[in-house]
């Protein structure tokens, strides 16, 4: 193909990404070292009540924004490095934290809260959904023909739910006294709240993640299991190899890309775990990086938007996201050098 | 897997566990979204009992006076059992019939919109309407045993005007859909049909977009949608528009989100049509654009419904985009159930939460049902060309 055909067909593709995902980030960047602010002034102000006899009149000196011609406040903009890095960040804490001998002290900063459940979040779940998937799937090929058209179905559906609803969902069950908290209250004989302290939330968590997510791996491998040598399994049988090790010799190995795509894919997504925390209403135990991103981003009571500090976080998400994404990737270069047309 | 030989045949007790875990699965996977179901049509007393066979029974919901009888149940049991059968069975010969040629897609449209007007007619209109004296003739079959209340739909949809946002909801998936399909279809076929370094390095470029937190893209748009009035100016006089709050403006950003993933799904699609066929093509005098759509796009369509369901999923879905770019009047169904939990100071609220709530998953429910070969399929082919 010409390289001007070439570029027709894939021009359009290329300049929606450009214009909506590359200038963006390009714009993110520079707005992570400069604030924007309303300019203020301070006024003197006379406010005056009336009292018995005379007037009480008081004068104070207010900071009010100026307004502009246009009827809007004026802003400046001004460059401060890595200011917004270091609000965000909050390093001075976190060495603090550190000389003091107490560690824990680091987590009740915002950000590195947010990591450290970001990557607990992947790295738990991550081998919850493989197995769970993976079980799934040698179930349903064990299952006989007629059920696992309805299987597939009602598999599908924790996987295709709207994430936040299918949180929501979950919540209902344990919120309050709902259905399952009054059935483990009857179990334990205790009072039991899910919603009230953080690991229980975080638990709740992480079972959503899998529900969802192991319906997209259990269809991944049911399909990679369709194409097992079946020569190669009845070899082994004849070798006297047990159902297991037929298991962790064959069907594994057979199976290794399609867990490494999944792993790649549930690295990316639990990389950006959000809905959860909306549909949990987590947000006072539990925050991902994110949320921390949205957080700021969202108006505050002024109609105010962090939108630098929102920088900051969201290049230092970023920058995680390039550090799990690196040896993936030179992986498929490799590839792609290795078997080159 | 019937023709395996004897020695991989499975013992009692493996199959035993394999099934059980297969039952507990699926009640697992069903349970949460067939509880919030029942719950979205009890009464809050109801709905939020403590024991579950309260919740499934309605008691203080048939004490209310809304309860269904035996009839009830069965008639409407049947009612509902025979239109599914026949929209599986009638309902596509009947629009492959009635479409105009090439217009299929329309054809659908209308024939399930048809479909569906004539079913709620029926359920809700004429059903009440046979069964109101029947229950009274019918002595203890007549009685309401069952609690059952749509009160919460009523106030959901009519009272909190949550058309509205279904309609916005709307505009933006098929939006989406549209312009994703447009614009990946071309750029997947030229990906597959390029073996340059540059098409690869454009793929990687978009792994890595597509691995992108959305909230980083959001940060970067936020202040450029609020000032694009003073920015376009320049270019577009008076007329500039404000990009916040714009459907059309989020529609521009869910598309540009979902290029990485349908470039990638298309792209692989596309490498399963043997590329002979559109040489044969070029041979007989076709440019590459013709061969495109005259030979390659007619036996595309399974692919480009795949990728268009998965489009649709995440425009429907989306929470984090929307709930940032859309101001209030223009929100989509998915953040404007947050805006429940603001108002959820009572039980009704949450109710009719769980009833909003269930209203988004029932599209999603017969998209399963009708898509389902489409949607493995698709993931099976991502998964296969990694």
């Amino acid at each position: 193909m010409k390289f001007k055909t070439f570029a027709a067909f894939v021009g359009p593709s290329v300049f929606m990404m450009i214009l909506f995902i590359a200038l963006p980030l390009v714009s993110v960047l520079i707005q992570s070292f400069q604030i924007t602010q309303p300019v203020m002034e301070r006024i003197e102000v006379e406010t005056c009540t009336p009292g018995f006899l005379t007037q009480t009149c008081v004068t104070e000196i207010k900071t009010v924004p100026i307004i502009g011609d246009d009827g809007k406040t004026v802003t400046t903009t001004e460059w401060t490095g890595f200011e917004s890095y270091r609000n965000v960040l909050q390093m001075d804490k976190f060495w603090a934290a550190i000389s003091n001998g107490t560690p824990g002290e680091i987590l009740q900063i915002d950000f590195w809260k947010a990591l450290r459940f970001t990557l607990m979040f992947t790295l738990v779940t991550l081998p919850l959904v493989i197995g769970v998937g993976l079980l799934i799937a040698l179930t349903v090929n064990n299952a006989v023909r007629a059920v696992r058209g309805p299987v597939i179905f009602i598999s599908l559906l924790p996987f295709i739910i709207t994430p936040v609803i299918g949180s929501l969902s979950i919540y209902w069950l344990f919120v309050g006294d709902g259905i399952l908290t009054s059935m483990m209250e009857r179990w334990s004989g205790q009072n039991i709240s899910m919603f009230a302290q953080a690991w229980t939330v975080e638990l709740l968590m992480y079972f959503y993640r899998v529900w969802h997510v192991a319906p997209f791996a259990f269809v991944i491998f049911y399909a990679g299991l369709q194409s097992v040598n079946m020569d190669t399994l009845e070899s082994a049988v004849i070798d006297g190899a047990s159902r297991f090790e037929r298991l962790r010799h064959v069907v594994i190995p057979h199976l290794m890309p399609l867990i490494i795509f999944i792993s790649l894919i549930h690295l990316m997504d639990c990389y950006r775990v959000f809905e959860e925390i909306v549909g949990f209403r987590a947000e006072a135990h539990v925050k991902s990086l994110q949320w921390l991103t949205y957080d700021f981003l969202r108006p505050d009571d002024a109609g105010n938007r962090a939108i630098s500090r929102a920088s900051a976080s969201a290049m230092l998400t970023m920058i995680g996201i390039v550090f799990l994404l690196i040896l993936p990737l030179r992986r498929t270069w490799r590839d792609h050098k290795g078997g080159s047309h | 897997m019937s023709a395996t030989s004897k020695a991989m045949r499975q013992s009692l007790g493996l199959r035993l566990a394999s099934g059980s875990f297969l039952v507990f699965w699926c009640i697992l996977a069903a349970f949460p979204i067939f509880w919030i179901t029942v719950m979205s049509f009890k009464s809050p007393v109801d709905a939020f009992a403590d024991s579950p066979l309260d919740v499934i029974m309605g008691p203080v919901t048939r004490a209310g006076g809304n309860g269904l009888s035996i009839i009830d149940i069965l008639l409407g049991g049947a009612v509902t059992f025979f239109a599914l059968r026949w929209a599986f069975t009638r309902l596509p010969g009947l629009v492959a019939r009635l479409s105009p040629p090439g217009l299929i897609v329309l054809g659908w449209l209308i024939g399930a919109a048809a479909y569906a007007v004539v079913f709620l007619t029926v359920f809700f209109g004429v059903l009440p309407l046979i069964l109101g004296p029947l229950n009274a003739v019918l002595g203890p079959l007549g009685e309401p045993v069952l609690g059952l209340t749509t009160q919460h739909y009523v106030s959901v949809w009519r009272d909190n005007e949550f058309y509205r946002n279904f309609g916005n909801s709307m505009l933006v998936t098929a939006g989406v859909v549209t312009i994703s399909l447009t614009v990946g279809t071309l750029a997947g076929y030229g990906l597959a049909r390029s073996g340059s370094d540059l098409a690869f390095w454009l793929l990687i470029l978009a792994l890595i977009f597509r691995a992108l937190p959305h909230s980083v893209l959001v940060a970067g748009y936020l202040p450029w949608f609020i000032n694009s009035a003073e920015i376009l100016r320049p270019i577009f006089g008076e007329i500039s528009p404000t990009l916040y709050g714009q459907p059309w403006a989020v529609i521009a950003v869910l598309v540009s989100i979902n290029q990485p993933f349908t470039i990638w799904m298309l792209r692989s699609f596309f490498q399963n049509i043997p590329s002979e066929l559109d040489e044969a093509a070029r041979v007989d005098g076709c440019s590459h654009f013709q061969a495109f759509r005259r030979v390659i796009m007619p036996v595309m369509w399974p692919g480009v419904i795949t990728t268009g369901l998965f489009s649709f999923l995440l425009g429907y879905n989306d929470f984090l985009v929307t709930s940032l770019l859309l101001d209030a009047q223009n929100q989509t169904m998915v953040p404007a159930i947050a805006g429940y939990f603001n108002r959820e100071t009572t039980t009704t609220d949450q109710v009719e939460a769980v009833a909003a709530a269930v209203s988004i998953t029932a599209p999603l429910f017969l998209l399963v049902m009708v898509f389902q070969r489409q949607i493995v399929s698709g993931l099976t082919a991502g998964a296969v060309k990694g």
